[in-house]
């Protein structure tokens, strides 16, 4: 049983909140780039490294026995948590971008000429760019449902969009530069509901709330382990078994292959058909250790102390004069783009590191949004369960200061 | 006529004043503010360099022997940047300017502007200066 959620006692777990950055310490808020570690995790890195370093599914000795049990473990554990029928239906990836790449690979091979996808006036680049990719290879047609002033998904376009022609749906569950959190339960109901397939964006939405698979009956669901106080590099595709056996492989190499000759080869079973190479053995195992970490936390207090957060900062920002909020959608996670009249996110986003405040300026990665508000970018700031009002009170009075000078 | 290098030290010096990051920014704000860097005329879309967060207008002509340089920013400190390179570069001949090293900015603390990562649009417009001081070096 997790125990009752405490930020301070949170922060202790990560050593990096303890740093000053320019002579000032450091608040992080730029968390929807990639979130801060724990020291478990840091743990086990060196732990791996220095005590079972081995490649996996090869060797007969020992280490290579340690290395590949605690990989499959965190395979079957990230399953558990993800609530996965079967652990081979999580696919080790280096992201969510490689994710939805193989998906755009592989699963569009079976698409053909006419055939539609759908994504959103949200999207991340790295759910745009591989549709784009794939509808130019196969002669297919890219749909986006449009969304309000809000940042909201307009559902009814969304309802009239889907067709027996669409084949799969890419809709992100938390948009990343406006914190807007996606009905994807209803919307995966009514992509089923024509036949076509859903992927979920998963890569802002595991690190603030619960999401399950099975109840959310995804086809596909994409994450970064970066973003959920795991390391860079390593990510997770979970598709259900059905469609992955029916997937031709995405790259060849070592371990997707049960036995190869100059003539012909034949691929290994899932989950190996799609992990050709060494994976990242490390990481998988520490990306393991971020979920079991995310276990141990109390999932209903985090989720509480972030909306406090996002409600106590928006109240904040709110007082700044000229401010202008973009994403106000009626659910939203802890992110909050803005803009403030008479400055520049670039001069602000310097200024506000001077006094050691990490935000994000600029597109985020998600131009359409930007073209869509007629604006060249935002300053965000994204908060983790580990924030506190305390840092957000530093980040008012930096901001003050900031358009102070600015002005 | 000062060289690049004099000039340089020149800005060395005024930045030794400061420090503190904020009174030192406060100074590239007010250089920002107060430059009038280019003619509207200029401010086109063929004289601009889109960064990924602030967007760069350059202009370079000859006057006789030296090339004079104007430029703008959306954002000031870019801009207060901007006002310290065309202070070095404009009004320069053009091979001292192809090869000027601006080491100065990484001596008062600014080389993070300069870093290709930056997407400001700085790194770019230097590139543009030094190509049109070597195509008119000859």
């Amino acid at each position: 049983m997790p125990q009752k959620f405490d930020v301070q006692s949170i922060r202790k777990d990560f050593p990096i909140l303890n740093e000053t950055v320019n002579g000032k310490p450091l608040v992080y808020f730029d968390n929807g780039a990639t979130s801060q570690k724990p020291q478990v995790v840091l743990d086990a890195i060196n732990a791996y490294y220095a005590t079972y370093n081995a490649n996996i599914h090869r060797g007969v000795h020992h280490l290579s026995q340690v290395a590949t049990q605690a990989y499959e473990d965190a395979r079957t554990l990230i399953a558990n948590y993800l609530g996965a029928t079967h652990s081979h239906e999580i696919i080790v990836t280096k992201g969510t971008t490689d994710s939805i790449n193989l998906v755009a690979f592989s699963f569009g091979e079976l698409l053909k000429e006419g055939d539609e996808i759908i994504i959103s006036a949200m999207e991340h680049h790295s759910n745009i760019v591989p549709w784009q990719m794939l509808c130019q290879r196969k002669g297919c047609k890219l749909r986006v449902v449009p969304m309000n002033t809000l940042g909201e998904l307009d559902l009814e376009a969304y309802a009239t969009i889907l067709s027996d022609r669409t084949k799969l749906v890419a809709i992100t569950h938390i948009s990343n530069a406006l914190g807007t959190i996606n009905p994807i339960k209803e919307m995966i109901r009514q992509a089923h509901q024509v036949g076509a397939k859903f992927l979920v964006d998963a890569a802002q939405s595991v690190q603030h709330m619960p999401v399950n698979v099975t109840e959310l009956d995804c086809d596909f669901l994409a994450l970064s382990g970066h973003k959920l106080f795991g390391p860079t590099g390593v990510g997770v595709l979970y598709g259900k078994e059905e469609l992955l056996n029916q997937m031709p492989p995405y790259q060849g190499g070592g371990d997707m292959i049960a036995n190869v000759t100059f003539e012909q080869t034949t691929y290994n079973t899932l989950p190996h058909k799609f992990e050709a190479g060494t994976p990242h053995i490390a990481g998988v195992i520490c990306l393991g250790k971020a979920f079991e970490y995310l276990q141990s936390i109390d999932m209903q207090g985090l989720q509480r102390h972030e909306q406090e957060l996002l409600e106590y900062a928006t109240a904040k920002l709110q007082e700044i004069d000229g401010i202008q909020f973009y994403g106000q959608a009626q659910h939203k996670a802890s992110v909050i783009s803005f803009l403030i009249e008479g400055t520049h996110p670039y001069d602000v986003g310097t200024l506000l590191d001077k006094m050691g405040i990490a935000v994000r300026t600029g597109h985020h990665c998600t131009q359409p949004i930007m073209d869509f508000y007629q604006i060249p970018g935002t300053i965000r700031a994204s908060f983790a369960f580990y924030n506190t009002k305390e840092e957000v009170d530093v980040m008012i009075a930096a901001l003050n200061r900031a358009v102070a000078m600015l002005r | 006529m000062k060289s690049i290098q004099e000039i340089e030290q020149e800005i060395i010096e005024e930045f030794e004043v400061y420090d503190d990051w904020m009174d030192k920014y406060e100074y590239i704000i007010e250089l920002g503010k107060d430059l009038p860097l280019i003619d509207a005329q200029y401010k086109t879309d063929d004289k601009l360099i889109k960064g990924c967060q602030s967007r760069v207008w350059v202009h370079a002509e000859k006057v006789s022997d030296k090339l004079v340089f104007t430029a703008d920013s959306d954002a000031i400190i870019t801009k207060g940047v901007i006002a310290l390179l065309i202070r070095v570069l404009s009004n320069q001949e053009p091979k001292d300017i192809a090869t000027a090293e601006l080491s100065f900015i990484k001596k008062i603390g600014l080389q993070e502007h300069l870093s290709p990562t930056r997407a400001n649009g700085l790194v770019s417009m230097i590139n543009k200066l030094k190509l049109y001081a070597i195509s008119n070096a000859a």
